[in-house]
């Protein structure tokens, strides 16, 4: 018997290579509608939060469709968000762009800020430290990720007793610099790099996730 | 870990239609670009350049098609260049299904624009397109740098020093030069290099060599000299290399590749 397709919602706030998303996902397996709707993207088995460009500006977009609430409930309710670049930035508590800070979710700790690397943007495909038993990176070491972004989680700051659920936090390196490639806590998962635009390698990831659903 | 140096294969589209150099034998259809997208994706293509050269504003609805398809086909990122003149050109491209836009002629016109993008969308999606050549050592036409910027396909001076027209774009927020020598290009010589390095030394994001690949050894020569990326368009159309060929010589050189 074949298993049902997983239903996904990409938040639709205005922001982010929405077509590309919704297109991979498809591809990934699952069933995909673009929505801005509190009801439909809290009934969906899980919810795509895309974002390109400025901090600011998707803070702004995500607050006129109400989205923080949005991924508040989901995840109080432990059900599955995947954050993409600037969707998995403003999951922190803020952003500093141009020197203009901005109150990102909060639901962790830390400062989005400019990495500090002699090029930027960090342009291309490039590798990451999965932790050890990795669900998101099962079946992908090794494997080259595309990103694009010229700020970054520099210093992660979440500490949490050992008794709790512990985010388990992928690393990359870029320039000299170091910084958060991926996250992943329970029902929420991110990841800086474009799992959409990186070929079979980022096919394989959106697949772990859809896995979980 | 480090970041993969990028090789880009650059598809001149007129009309919906790939136009120039292609001579692949496993095509069904040479002149479809989504077809030729998705070969080169599997060839390890890093990134697609579309380059559009319709000459009339009424065939730019076959280019958002065309973006539109390959985008839902190639899960890779897609630059798409030729005609952009405004913010709104830029959203439209995205919405297509494009990563990022190149910018060229409307810049030069009008500077500002290229903040306009910026501010918008981030300085990520925009492509600073500058086709450049050698100035004349000395007279009226001479350059700081040695280098003029060229429109019309490299056959008008713009009258303005590539060089620095490189740095002041991403000083108002272009994300990436793309940088093709107008001397080299076509000649299969190699990549001006002295060009390279010199836009290399004033400007602090990423940097695509473009114009005169021939052989594989000229690919690594680019990166040497300060290229994160490398592009090409007619020795990959004909079957003189394969992206995978370029790879392994670019790896033997010591440089990462994906």
């Amino acid at each position: 018997m074949t298993q049902p397709r997983p239903s996904v919602a990409v938040l639709d706030y205005g922001s982010g290579n929405l077509r590309s998303a919704v297109r991979a996902v498809e591809r990934a397996g699952a069933e995909v509608v673009l929505t801005s709707d509190a009801a439909v993207a809290a009934e969906a088995d899980g919810l795509l939060v895309p974002g390109v460009g400025a901090f600011e500006s998707c803070m702004q977009g995500l607050r006129a469709v109400d989205g923080v609430r949005i991924i508040e409930r989901r995840l109080i309710a432990g059900r599955p968000v995947l954050g993409i670049c600037v969707g998995m930035q403003i999951l922190f508590a803020e952003g500093i762009e141009h020197g203009v800070r901005t109150e990102g979710c909060a639901e962790w700790p830390g400062v989005i800020e400019r990495l500090q690397a002699p090029i930027v943007p960090h342009m291309g495909w490039n590798t990451v430290a999965p932790h050890d038993g990795s669900r998101m990176f099962a079946g992908l070491a090794d494997e080259h990720f595309y990103f694009v972004h010229s700020y970054g989680l520099r210093d992660w700051v979440l500490t949490r007793p050992p008794a709790l659920v512990q985010a388990e936090v992928t690393w990359t390196e870029y320039g000299g610099d170091r910084f958060v490639a991926a996250v992943e806590d329970g029902p929420l998962w991110a990841t800086q790099f474009h799992p959409e635009k990186s070929g079979d390698a980022g096919m394989h990831l959106l697949q772990n996730w859809l896995a979980t659903l | 870990m480090s970041l993969a140096v990028r090789v880009i294969p650059c598809l001149d589209v007129d009309q919906g239609r790939v136009v120039k150099g292609v001579n692949f034998v496993d095509l069904r259809d040479a002149g479809d670009p989504v077809e030729m997208a998705t070969v080169y994706d599997a060839e390890g293509a890093d990134e697609l350049t579309f380059l559009d050269i319709t000459a009339s504003s009424d065939s730019r609805g076959t280019t958002f098609d065309v973006v539109g398809r390959t985008a839902d086909q190639v899960f890779i990122p897609l630059t798409v260049g030729g005609g952009v003149r405004t913010v709104d050109d830029v959203d439209r491209l995205l919405r297509a299904g494009a990563d990022k836009v190149g910018i060229n002629t409307a810049a030069i016109a009008r500077p500002e624009v290229i903040a306009e993008i910026a501010h918008r969308f981030g300085n990520q999606v925009l492509v600073l397109s500058v086709d450049a050549r050698r100035a004349p050592s000395s007279g009226p036409g001479a350059q700081p740098s040695g280098f003029e910027v060229t429109t019309h396909g490299g056959r008008t001076s713009a009258g303005i020093d590539a060089v620095e027209w490189a740095r002041r774009a991403t000083e108002l927020g272009a994300g990436e030069i793309l940088l093709n020598s107008m001397d080299a290009d076509g000649t299969r010589d190699g990549f001006d290099l002295e060009m390279i390095r010199a836009v290399r030394d004033v400007t602090q994001v990423p940097l695509i060599a473009s114009g005169g690949a021939g052989r594989l050894e000229h690919f690594a020569q680019a990166v040497d000299a300060g290229a994160d990326a490398v592009l090409a368009a007619s020795v990959f159309h004909f079957g003189d290399m394969t992206i995978g060929q370029v790879k392994e010589t670019l790896r033997a050189s010591g440089h990462r590749v994906r």
